[in-house]
């Protein structure tokens, strides 16, 4: 047991941890834009799994997983047009859309990976990282927090850049102002369903990042690659209560007890049908965080709601 | 001749010539026998056909039996993970008037037991499991992967220079449970020195833990790694990254890294089926239970030809396959 509190065996959880909140850290970031501007999105996991399986199969065929990438950005913006259209042009009710497009995005993807790959292959996986030199001169710490992928980097750089977009700016103002009181935004001349598609458009972009960051990461795609993840980082949003470094802890939290898990299991320290029940902890910890915060804070009082000028 | 009498004479006339006719015709003449009718079999199983892995491992053995002739027809639904789904298919090929529908996965056991009884004239197959629900039309079939995970775990132990094995299972059920607590026997067996850690996972798809899993083992020590489930394919990419073995289960995994598998333990269900199939055919409908081991062929270790394993390693492999047949060995299962 006290081999477990070994500085090696805590900064490889940790890392292990930073790796696995990845996904959720910006599908969430994405889903919490776009709740802010009054659209609830129950696709993410669909948008997810395009995403991963187009970044996968470019990175397969193309040998570039920077390409795979552009087309986990490229395929999470095109499922955002559609999101939109059905929600915001059509007004269909976004929870069944959702839905609908996750349905879609798991059996497309699976339909695509048995037509044109079949038997998983490798593909080429993101590998730039930060240079060499950094990791041997800083010690473990170089090692919690150089040794990523690049990905990683940019997840927890683009925090302060949504908390700037929704704080700092008139787009942030504009999406705030549209998911609480749509009606007194069209008044001031906002575009509702402008701002709207546009925060549709950055939080399905993001799940597809999230979806090739997390096939990127392995080399592989397989069916439901995502595993629930999309579901998850819908949680996670109402968990940071709809700000992004409350998203950031959440997603590091969920990460980090999952690692935990893990590394306590391979080190003996829970083991049998204890290790079945240890996995539902992350759940666990975040239905009691939600249930804490949605009695604190409210969500964005036009959520879910279709804008109509007539009301 | 009255009118009536007269067509009594010709119809008696007509049938004599009939009769006569009949008796004078040879064999070819006789109406031909009703060819049988097709052999249908369908498959229902949670991952894809080609996962080199549980499903893959069915959907080969069922391709066996159809180029031998014993199945004239075979359709599949792979990637039924969620169980409403899966019994909405068994449901479907019932329906359809297929011989014999395999419920391939654990999980649909509850469904199979509420759709079974609707249909009794059609018989069931479903595995891995060891019960039939006390149903006439259900057949029920079981694999001793601890022999196998035996066999790879014996291998394992030799050849580990920090003696560190890891293992990644799915869940703590079914033929996951048995490979791993097979395999860990075998290893301590070999070399009682080895630690063997083993993590589940707590899922069978979940690619991205796996891969995180074998990362932690790795900074564990561990270079040699094994595991069970579809989901061990984000696991064998980590090993390969890291030049750490690998030994598979369920079907053939040297395609996922020819360089890293050493070997695999191979699900050969065509052993089973083909019992099943006969006994289908000649009435059978179910109520019994196949259990797979090596004797008989239902389990097979394949090595991979691209790597260079010591004789003296792959003799003590085939001993311990023969020991585990003849009952000189057991895993403790």
């Amino acid at each position: 047991m006290s081999d477990l509190f070994t500085v090696a065996i805590i900064t490889a959880t940790l890392a292990s941890g930073i790796r696995l909140a990845v996904p959720f850290l910006l599908a969430s970031l994405g889903e919490a834009v776009g709740q802010r501007a009054g659209v609830l999105n129950l696709g993410v996991e669909g948008v997810m799994l395009i995403g991963a399986y187009a970044a996968y199969y470019t990175s397969l065929e193309s040998g570039s997983a920077a390409f795979g990438l552009l087309m986990g950005l490229v395929v999470g913006f095109a499922m955002g047009l559609v999101y939109a259209f059905i929600t915001v042009v059509m007004h269909a009710e976004q929870g069944i859309s959702g839905i609908g497009i996750y349905l879609f995005g798991l059996g497309f993807t699976d339909l695509l990976f048995q037509k044109q790959v079949g038997t998983p292959k490798k593909a080429n996986k993101l590998e730039v990282k930060p240079p060499d030199w950094l990791v041997e001169n800083t010690g473990r710490a170089g090692e919690l927090l150089f040794s990523h992928t690049v990905l990683i980097y940019v997840a927890f750089l683009l925090v302060p850049i949504v908390y700037w977009l929704m704080t700092k700016t008139t787009f942030g103002l504009n999406v705030r102002a549209v998911g609480e009181n749509p009606q007194a935004a069209d008044t001031l001349g906002v575009s509702v369903n402008g701002v709207r598609t546009a925060a549709i458009l950055f939080g399905n972009t993001m799940a597809g990042l999230a979806g090739a960051a997390l096939a990127l990461e392995i080399g592989f795609f397989q069916q439901n690659l995502t595993a629930g993840r999309g579901f998850i980082a819908i949680a996670l949003v109402y968990f940071g209560a709809w700000r992004p470094v409350g998203v950031m802890s959440g997603a590091l939290l969920f990460g980090i007890v999952s690692s935990t898990v893990v590394t306590l299991q391979v080190h003996g320290v829970i083991s049998g049908s204890v290790s079945s029940i240890a996995h539902m902890a992350p759940a666990v910890l975040t239905v009691i965080v939600l249930v804490v915060v949605s009695r604190r804070i409210g969500q964005p009082a036009a959520l879910t709601k279709p804008f109509t000028r007539d009301g | 001749m009255k009118p009536q009498l007269a067509f009594r004479l010709l119809f008696a006339l007509l049938a004599v010539f009939a009769l006569a006719a009949a008796g004078c015709g040879n064999d070819d003449d006789a109406p031909e026998a009703e060819p049988a009718a097709p052999f249908r079999v369908a498959v229902v199983a949670p991952s894809a056909s080609n996962d080199l892995a549980f499903t893959q491992s069915m959907f080969d053995a069922v391709n066996v039996l159809v180029e031998d002739g014993q199945i004239d027809e075979f359709a599949i639904t792979d990637g039924t993970f969620i169980v409403e789904d899966a019994g909405a298919a068994i449901r479907g090929y019932a329906s359809e008037g297929y011989d014999l529908v395999i419920a391939h996965g654990s999980q649909y056991g509850g469904p199979l037991q509420e759709i079974a009884p609707d249909f009794p004239n059609t018989s069931f197959a479903w595995g891995t499991a060891v019960e039939t629900f006390g149903l006439p039309n259900v057949y029920s079939y079981s694999v001793r992967s601890d022999l196998g995970g035996y066999v790879n775990g014996v291998v394992a132990a030799q050849l580990t220079d920090s003696g560190v094995i890891g293992v990644i299972g799915p869940l703590e059920v079914g033929d996951a449970k048995l490979y791993v607590d097979g395999f860990a026997t075998g290893a301590r067996t070999q070399n009682p020195d080895v630690d063997v850690n083993i993590v589940y996972t707590g899922s069978f798809s979940d690619v991205a833990l796996a891969a995180e899993a074998a990362e932690s083992h790795i900074s564990a020590g561990a270079d040699v790694l094994t595991g069970s489930a579809q989901m061990v394919v984000g696991a064998t990419g980590v090993a390969q990254d890291n030049d750490v073995l690998w030994f598979g289960t369920q079907a053939n995994q040297t395609a996922l890294g020819e360089d890293i598998v050493v070997a695999s333990q191979v699900y050969r269900w065509e052993v089973v089926l083909a019992q099943v199939v006969d006994q289908v055919k000649a009435g059978t409908l179910g109520g019994e239970t196949f259990i797979m081991t090596f004797e008989g062929g239902g389990l097979d270790i394949q090595f991979n030809d691209a790597m260079s394993i010591p004789a003296a390693v792959l003799d003590s492999a085939q001993a311990t396959i023969d020991g585990l047949s003849d009952g000189s060995i057991s895993t403790g299962q």
